[in-house]
């Protein structure tokens, strides 16, 4: 059984309402949405801002209400669980934000940061067993246990980073949303929390869902990629696949666009038109359409879903495998 | 002569006992429609060092200790209010990180662009001047968009503004600080293709300021790396991406995870960037480096040229 399954799961939010309160409008930021994730696995879920993969993230893990849908933990649906239910349930999934610096309460030390979670589900019987924990924890992370009484103020970004993992990992969860883990943190510092959250998966068997924009990161940590256009899934498959064989004209697009450190690899860049359209009112037919290079009549009528293009490749393009070619930027 | 020509440039935060050293001694020309690429790290001083060249880092709180920035031949540092303000947008432009952050809410973008033209070239402050630069930067229907407000434009497109902006007082060197950094791939693909383009068509010089090796290789014809306020690797960027010298680049672009790469687990580098006041004695980067031996935490090694136009500040560069 897989340890979570997402179903159709759909978060919309009202626009702000008129002049009489009516609501006409919503933003449809996770539409229809469904994957699951194995015990152990990473899965990658990259896009653009406001492709709705954070919102998608949070849904997870209830810190935004689904509109629709459902999410199945180990079988067990939590979309509907409330109250000390699913505090309980909290304690097999957490999550790691992307901020390092708004993550953290400034007014409290590491030793109570980390605490918290295990006092909320009572995970140690008396104050030197809770020590022990605690020390146990930062030494897990690579951290100093001799900091539990510091400020996160007092620590780099990196290190305050390591102090938010602590706090998710004392739970004992067996699933992690890192929410752009590594995005706000310097390059040179990237690497140690990547290989971190490698290391505690291999000993722990921790499952990732690893949200991020870099698809360098991505494709390294990750075992199957998702990638992500107004708030829909539009290919997923095998990391290297997804990178080497993309078949989505966007997914081609995003890779191309990546700006390489060899010089040597003089790839074509495929330079996209215009912007991400509103997800108010997405584009009829696929949503993609005013940007694809290569979209007929029948992209602008006829919604794509996602299909079996390969083995264990999906894509949700009528034309799924086109291998596009530099276009010219739009100037 | 040189375009730009930063010599031995010093600048502190504070003074006195309590002044913090953010640029120690950074050295750097840029020729005439050339390319240059500084990348470093936060805190490494390399904001610093390019809003020096306007002189726009406010003194106090800095403190310009040192150096020389020479303009075609004039120092900026001994300049009077005037003439400041002259090369200010009509020699060197700036646009930055934050599109959004840059331009003022309150005003149309094109009552924006044309203040510009206003101050430095009046004759051309004409609605038809200002359709005609947001044509160049690939803003579509721009006799429309000239009348929005910073805030109905996307982000790629607030950076587009800006950049007819800088380019409306036809500027020698354009000096883009992360111009990238908030955008998304796909539009930062966009801007970099425009960047590219106009400079070519325009034959001005680019000080471009980044933390992505990435854009090095697309972008760059030379590079200066800086480390904890000062270079330490100056080189044509070609070869410096296929051959790095510094341990500190070479541990940088082994610490990056690359497309289609196959590494199991990133080489990182042990430790933190250190903060402004809090360099280290001797070389900076040798608590962090693979191959520091004690002497590297004795005396500060100097910027030394070891190859034709390849400038290193490590003596034992050679050992792998």
């Amino acid at each position: 059984m897989s340890l979570l399954e997402v179903k159709n799961l759909k978060v919309h939010f009202p626009v702000k309402p008129g002049m009489f309160g009516r609501v006409h409008e919503f933003v449809k930021a996770v539409d229809d949405v469904s994957f699951s994730l194995e015990p152990g696995e990473t899965l990658g879920l990259v896009g653009e801002s406001g492709c709705g993969k954070t919102t998608l993230g949070r849904a997870i893990v209830r810190l935004v209400e689904p509109t629709a849908g459902s999410v199945l933990l180990d079988g067990e649906d939590i979309t509907r669980m409330s109250g000390s239910l699913l505090r309980a349930r909290r304690r097999t999934f957490q999550m790691i934000f992307q901020d390092p610096y708004g993550s953290l309460n400034p007014r409290m030390t590491v030793e109570q940061i980390v605490g918290e979670a295990l006092d909320i589900h009572k995970l140690t019987d008396s104050s030197s067993a809770r020590r022990k924990r605690i020390a146990e924890l930062l030494q897990a992370v690579g951290l100093d246990p001799i900091y539990a009484q510091r400020y996160p103020h007092e620590f780099s970004g990196g290190q305050r980073q390591r102090i938010g993992i602590a706090r998710a990992l004392a739970v004992e969860p067996r699933l992690i949303i890192c929410d752009e883990p590594v995005s706000a943190l310097d390059v040179s510092v990237q690497a140690q929390i990547i290989n971190l959250l490698r290391d505690l998966q291999q000993q722990r068997g921790i499952a990732y869902l690893f949200i991020a924009h870099d698809l360098a990161v991505v494709e390294h940590i990750s075992r199957r990629v998702m990638v992500m256009y107004l708030g829909k899934i539009v290919e997923t498959a095998d990391a290297k696949t997804i990178i080497r064989e993309p078949q989505h004209p966007y997914t081609q697009a995003l890779i191309s666009a990546v700006p390489e450190v060899d010089p040597e690899t003089k790839r074509q860049r495929i330079v996209l038109p215009g912007d991400v359209p509103s997800p108010i009112h997405p584009p009829p037919g696929c949503p993609f359409h005013p940007r694809c290079p290569i979209a007929e009549d029948r992209c602008r009528t006829e919604f794509p879903s996602l299909r079996d293009t390969a083995l264990e490749h999906r894509a949700a393009c009528h034309l799924a495998g086109t291998k596009i070619t530099a276009v010219a930027p739009a100037a | 002569m040189n375009l730009l020509e930063i010599k031995n440039l010093k600048l502190d935060f504070g003074s006195g006992a309590e002044a913090l050293r953010a640029v120690d001694g950074v050295s750097l020309a840029i020729g005439a429609g050339e390319t240059v690429c500084l990348v470093g790290e936060s805190g490494c001083g390399k904001t610093v060092t390019a809003l020096s060249i306007a002189r726009l880092v406010p003194a106090p709180p800095a403190n310009y200790v040192g150096g020389e920035i020479r303009l075609y031949g004039t120092d900026v540092l001994k300049m009077s209010g005037e003439a400041l303000r002259n090369i200010r947008g009509g020699v060197v432009s700036y646009i930055f990180q934050e599109p959004g952050a840059a331009l003022n809410p309150v005003f149309r973008v094109g009552s924006q662009i044309k203040e510009s033209l206003k101050l430095h070239l009046p004759e051309k402050a004409n609605d038809a001047e200002v359709i005609r630069l947001l044509k160049l930067v690939g803003i579509p229907a721009p006799e429309s968009r000239l009348r929005n407000y910073p805030f109905e434009l996307s982000g790629g497109m607030q950076q587009r503004v800006m950049i007819a902006m800088a380019l409306a007082s036809e500027p020698k060197l354009l000096v883009a600080d992360e111009p990238t950094t908030a955008l998304d791939v796909t539009i930062q693909a966009q801007i970099l293709e425009l960047l590219h383009e106009l400079k070519q068509r325009l034959g001005m010089a680019i000080l471009l300021i980044t933390h992505n090796l990435g854009i090095v290789g697309d972008m760059a014809d030379r590079v200066a790396v800086m480390y904890a306020g000062q270079i330490v690797e100056l080189s044509p960027a070609k070869e410096l991406l296929r051959r790095p010298l510094h341990p500190y680049t070479k541990a940088l672009m082994a610490s990056v995870p690359k497309l289609r790469g196959d590494a199991a687990r990133l080489s990182a580098i042990p430790g933190n960037v250190p903060r402004i006041g809090n360099f280290p004695p001797g070389c900076r980067f040798a608590p962090r480096c693979p191959i520091a031996k004690p002497e590297c935490s004795k005396a500060v090694p100097e910027l030394v040229e070891v190859e034709a136009g390849r400038w290193v500040r490590c003596p034992f560069w050679k050992s792998p």
